[in-house]
């Protein structure tokens, strides 16, 4: 998951985004991956795409867009082998179109997610801004992997040293907060869809951060960087306060069954979201309603 | 007491829906090998083009509840003294029936003086599917008439990462079956495959509702229902085709299907796994099963599921659970041996595994 680690491309030949026909696809590079290229990868290109992941949506490839030096996100969605095809089309395309509106609305308006370069939805992708650091999942777990992992230490630890960590979440509601003012709902909010970019633009390796640098002030700066809210394959156009409350009650799920240990810091999160957002007491109040419904789920065996 | 062999054995009781299921399960000491010594099963079914009520199925547990446990007990050849504990549903589930069994496993307990063990009903069938397919560390689909959660283990609990946001996915299935009027025999699930098969001509647009790891089917249902009144009333279909029951039965079961493999497939790539496990009635269903095939192949995993034995309620699950938990030291003090509608998956502290 962690795009960070990925060697620079070297390669310096331009990906093509028209649509002609190439009999120069590189089998080499094609060779190295699980699975084979979405067509628009398969032309001349600048670098060897890489595959980043294999996310539940779709195949993440880094490449470059137009010019060898602008890194760019390729997400690619695949057919589904399990679904129906009529079905399948119609998800797919309704859903990339629709990513794209909304990640150009909120760039629109200024909330930090990456830009849209290109897209052909009914070919089944886009390409988008890189966005170098890594899944805020595995900062907060990395951070989180130094604490002590006994209970009974963690409860005396807890809300002491965990300032960092606090002041991640709280920019983590704040992000969120920003995207629902635009009138977006993620709808698949994680910690696996955050990434933490750093705020240098130089690119530091973990070796290079270690050198020199006390193990401690290392430590403080594991979790800073921009918030940057990815992955929109199941963003809504919504103002409700329902939808909005959902989608903070979908990420309280996930971070409490990603980072069980962090469960209790939840609340800064939904305290920063509410200070950002003039709306943000009362979906906090319907966030108690979801959440009682949630409740209430569990019935019949 | 454990027998001859030094095994331990549990007798366990289920009946939160209308499934009574009376099970005895040894326990290997050595080998901590799960050995089924038998899985006894009754089930009400109610008329078609209706569902099951609570007091009927109560009564259905009530009347046939001796006559399960004599029949578990002599297919099992133990005898009473070689059982260590009284395993029993403590919910979640529908409160007459629960209550009805709860009182049948005091009974037992009492008159041959052993300990109780309340169980979760939810982490009986996982942990009954993990012991049979031998899937170590899954993600867990668990689909019935009362469920639908996407599970994975972590640190001493089973969580929940999806749910249904309203009713669950065999909820949506049974009663479609009562709109279509087909018969609650063996299962309205089981009616609805096999007429499945017979469809496909054409896929129905009906909703199709995930939200991030959650799904929900209520809209889908309604949409469901709607087509079929349009059907009896001899209204044509999209293609201006008239289309049928298995057309119905098809694309309901193609639609919430994909939601399920769908967000069983985000938790997998959440949490890295490639293993998938299919618990709960819905799970014998062999076309979800082989959907979510499809998809662990497609990573490179692959999917773990069991028959109906295993996947519809049964008490060789609570037995199993149960005696997982007895073997740790956990007991359930006889003026403690309540049963709840609710009780969620991930309140049950797992203290038997790493």
């Amino acid at each position: 998951m962690d795009p960070s680690p990925q060697s620079p491309p070297t390669k310096k030949r331009k990906m093509a985004t028209s649509t002609s026909t190439s009999t120069a696809a590189a089998p080499a590079v094609v060779q190295e991956h699980q699975f084979p290229l979405p067509p628009i990868l398969t032309h001349p290109s600048a670098s060897p795409p890489i595959l980043i992941t294999q996310g539940a949506e779709g195949r993440l490839y880094k490449t470059t867009f137009f010019s060898p030096d602008i890194p760019c996100a390729l997400k690619y969605r695949p057919p589904k082998p399990y679904r129906h095809p009529v079905l399948d089309a119609r998800l797919t395309k309704a859903r990339l179109a629709f990513e794209a509106k909304v990640l150009e609305r909120c760039r629109r308006e200024g909330v930090p997610v990456p830009a849209v370069y290109a897209q052909n939805a009914a070919a089944g992708w886009i390409a988008v801004e890189w966005i170098e650091g890594a899944p805020v999942r595995v900062k907060i777990n990395e951070w989180l992997g130094q604490r002590p992992k006994n209970e009974e230490e963690e409860r005396s630890a807890a809300g002491q040293d965990h300032g960092p960590l606090i002041e991640l979440m709280k920019r983590i509601g704040a992000a969120i907060a920003g995207l629902h003012r635009t009138g977006v709902v993620h709808g698949d909010l994680t910690t696996s869809n955050m990434m933490l970019r750093p705020h240098t633009k130089k690119k530091t390796t973990t070796s290079e951060q270690t050198n020199g640098v006390s193990k401690e002030e290392e430590k403080a700066k594991l979790l800073e960087g921009d918030v940057v809210i990815i992955d929109f394959g199941l963003a809504n156009q919504s103002q409700s306060d329902e939808d909005r409350a959902t989608d903070l009650y979908v990420l309280e799920r996930a971070f409490a069954s990603t980072h069980p240990r962090a469960e209790n810091l939840f609340e800064h999160l939904l305290e920063s979201y509410k200070q950002s957002f003039k709306k943000g007491a009362s979906v906090l109040h319907k966030l108690e309603d979801v959440r009682m419904r949630g409740r209430k789920r569990s019935m019949i065996g | 007491m454990p027998d001859a062999k030094g095994r331990r054995i549990a007798l366990g009781c289920e009946g939160s829906a209308n499934k009574l299921g009376i099970g005895i399960i040894a326990h290997d000491p050595i080998t901590g090998e799960a050995l089924v010594l038998s899985n006894v099963r009754d089930t009400f079914v109610s008329p078609p083009g209706t569902g099951f009520l609570p007091k009927d199925t109560a009564r259905h547990h009530r009347a046939y509840f001796v006559r399960v446990a004599k029949k578990a007990l002599a297919l099992s050849g133990v005898s009473i003294s070689e059982i260590d504990c009284i395993c029993y549903t403590k919910g979640p589930g529908m409160g007459g029936p629960l209550t009805s069994v709860a009182v049948g496993a005091r009974t037992l307990a009492l008159l041959w003086g052993k300990e109780l063990v309340g169980v979760n009903h939810c982490v009986g069938h996982i942990e009954m599917g993990r012991a049979i397919t031998g899937a170590s560390n899954p993600v867990v689909l668990y689909v019935s008439g009362g469920n639908t959660q996407v599970i994975a283990y972590a640190e001493q609990r089973y969580r929940i990462f999806g749910e249904t946001l309203d009713i669950a996915v065999g909820n949506c299935l049974d009663r479609f079956a009562r709109t279509l009027e087909i018969s609650n025999d063996p299962a309205p699930g089981y009616n609805i495959e096999q007429l499945a098969k017979q469809g496909g001509r054409v896929l129905l647009d009906l909703p199709y509702a995930v939200k991030g790891m959650d799904c929900s089917f209520s809209g889908i249902l309604g949409r469901a229902d709607d087509l079929a009144a349009q059907m009896k009333a001899g209204e044509p279909g999209p293609d201006s085709k008239p289309f049928t029951p298995a057309d119905l039965c098809f694309s309901l079961q193609e639609t919430v299907f994909a939601m399920l493999v769908e967000i069983t497939e985000r938790a997998m790539a959440h949490v890295g796994s490639n293993q998938v496990l299919i618990v709960g009635g819905v799970g014998c269903n062999e076309r979800l099963q082989e959907m979510m095939g499809a998809m662990a192949a497609e990573r490179g995993g692959s999917v773990y599921a069991t028959d109906e034995r295993f996947c519809i309620d049964n008490g060789i699950m609570i037995a199993h659970a149960g005696l997982l938990a007895y073997e740790t030291g956990f007991r359930t003090p006889l003026d403690e041996s309540t049963c709840t509608q609710r009780f969620r998956t991930d309140e049950v502290f797992v203290k038997w595994r790493d």
